[in-house]
């Protein structure tokens, strides 16, 4: 590595903790960086397109106030549809790249190990969430909304946002970017209740109070609560207890409010732990049991009973928080879902891997807001920057023409910021005459269409080389 | 008048970072960042500036009298985090 080359980094993900990283980079002072992002999806942004809830437009607006730049930097650039694992190994980032940074997320959700959780009817969180918004994973799977109640076991934001998603007007989500197929299934959807169920009761619950405060809006459900709407008498901290306090009122101020009749309701059930999940083949009902809550000074434990009671149920949605899933060639701890680090450097057996980083989720575990990543991402490019300074990193194998060349060999379809650019410009013409943001292409041949042209599609298709033919 | 951080806030800390007279938290290495559901600004350091508002990416600082209706309410909690925190 010469004093004048840049230091050339791939980053694996491009939601926001990748791009939160590339925006470090690209702010330092001291070295010219060139960075690639590396995406399985033909889609940038992350979790932001994939993880936001459609009535969070203001949310999204992070894509084109900042990240936006990130991605048009002209030292960064875009390889959507390419997969590690599939068209590229992390063996080959690493020898390829002076440095990789894997941002890759939670590829998973926390399963509640009990009995039934496999039967139909029952699905993680973050497939419907990535099914509402148009994940082409997602895009082809039927929730049954046939019957009249569907619980979200967990209470933190993503539950809020499902109960949220599965009890507004259709007319008020179709001026949104949801998913048009998810808007079909609410359409015909006959779920007239949903209950959120927490093992915490109101004041430990996992939720924050600006989503909570959401369902004040017009339009939204009727709120109810079981397990005691008691006020909080357990914080110590001054913070915490204003929180639990705001909290309180808030909740006290929904399930004030008249009720709208006819309209959908939402149930906060605090202090129920799920302990089966039953039907036959096809989930009929929530088994749970009651939790006292035991106090103590500042902190709580909860006790669980022993009467079983039943909640009959056509769809249970585990929102008990997202995890992290190994990647292939890349050291995982299975206990806690992450990949193990010390300050965002990838630790071996023998230590820390020369040129390997993480950051985001699969850094940290799932925890956080968008923003909590970028101190988490300015962690890590520090250590980054630190051991190229100290000549630590190895520099890599090819050349910036030559990693283009190459991963487009490794996928013809590979999608490129101007192909992005194509797709983006197509779903948002499509969003105008229907007054929404945009809407959105959920299958990858349609999103590959739109970013290449179809007749330019077949071409690279055929023009494809057989696999071992490429290096 | 101040300038108020009202329920989009997604904790991004540009804000805190351009603030010329460090009037909004929490902000890193404060470790109350971690778990921090928004940020807030002090109405009793805030000099006006707008500084803050440029930098927000999702649009979520308001100048008092501009709050939408929906989000007033945030000017007593953006005062009152600093009450609980002082």
């Amino acid at each position: 590595m010469t004093d004048n080359a840049p230091v050339r980094v791939a980053i694996v993900g491009a939601g926001p903790a990748g791009l939160y990283a590339a925006g470090h980079l690209l702010d330092n002072r001291d070295f010219q960086v060139e960075i690639d992002f590396i995406e399985r999806l033909p889609t940038p942004w992350g979790l932001v397109r994939s993880g936001v809830a459609p009535d969070h437009a203001e949310k999204k607006r992070i894509v084109d106030r900042l990240f936006d730049f990130t991605l048009r930097d002209p030292r960064v650039r875009f390889f959507g549809n390419i997969a590690v694992g599939e068209h590229v190994t992390t063996d080959e980032l690493a020898q390829w790249y002076d440095a990789v940074i894997f941002a890759h997320g939670a590829g998973s959700h926390n399963a509640l190990g009990i009995e039934g959780e496999t039967l139909d009817g029952v699905w993680g969180a973050r497939e419907f969430v990535q099914f509402y918004n148009g994940h082409p994973d997602q895009a082809h799977l039927h929730f049954d909304v046939s019957h009249p109640r569907a619980v979200i076991v967990g209470n933190g934001n993503v539950a809020l946002d499902i109960a949220r998603i599965l009890t507004t007007d259709v007319a008020a989500l179709a001026q949104t970017d949801i998913a048009d197929h998810a808007l079909q299934a609410l359409r015909n959807s006959r779920i007239e209740e949903v209950v959120v169920m927490g093992r915490r009761d109101l004041e430990f619950a996992a939720f924050n109070n600006p989503e909570l405060e959401e369902f004040d809006r017009e339009g939204a459900a009727d709120i109810a609560v079981r397990g005691g709407l008691v006020p909080p008498r357990s914080q110590l901290e001054p913070l915490a207890a204003w929180r639990a306090h705001r909290r309180f009122e808030i909740m006290r101020a929904l399930t004030a409010r008249p009720r709208r009749g006819g309209g959908k309701r939402i149930v906060f059930h605090f202090l129920a732990t799920p302990v089966a999940l039953r039907g036959n083949g096809r989930v009929k009902q929530v088994d749970y049991v009651t939790n006292s809550a035991l106090r103590s000074g500042g902190t709580v434990s909860y006790k669980a009973g022993t009467e079983v009671e039943t909640l009959p149920a056509g769809l249970v949605l585990l929102a008990c928080g997202y995890r992290g899933s190994p990647l292939a060639g890349l050291p995982f701890d299975a206990e806690s879902g992450v990949v193990p680090n010390r300050a965002g450097r990838v630790l071996g057996k023998d230590g820390a891997l020369s040129g390997i980083y993480v950051t985001g989720w699969i850094k940290r575990g799932c925890r956080g807001i968008i923003g909590s990543n970028r101190w988490c991402a300015d962690e890590t490019t520090k250590g980054l920057l630190e051991d190229y300074r100290a000549g630590r990193l190895a520099a890599g194998a090819l050349q910036r023409d030559e990693l283009c060349d190459l991963l487009t060999r490794r996928n013809p379809d590979v999608v490129m910021f101007d192909h992005w650019r194509a797709i983006d410009r197509a779903e948002r013409l499509a969003g105008r005459g229907a007054g929404r943001p945009r809407v959105k292409l959920t299958r990858t041949d349609a999103l590959l269409s739109a970013a290449h042209g179809p007749s330019r599609r077949i071409a690279a298709r055929s023009a494809e080389p057989t696999a071992g033919t490429v290096s | 008048m101040t300038y108020v951080i009202a329920a989009p806030c997604v904790a991004d800390f540009s804000c805190a970072e351009i603030c010329p007279v460090s009037a909004i938290s929490p902000a890193p290495p404060d470790p109350v960042f971690q778990n921090a559901e928004q940020l807030f600004i002090d109405p009793g350091k805030c000099i006006n500036c707008g500084a803050c508002l440029d930098v927000c990416p999702v649009s979520a600082i308001f100048e008092e009298g501009s709050l939408p209706e929906k989000w007033k309410h945030y000017v007593a909690l953006n005062r009152e985090y600093f009450e609980v925190t002082a």
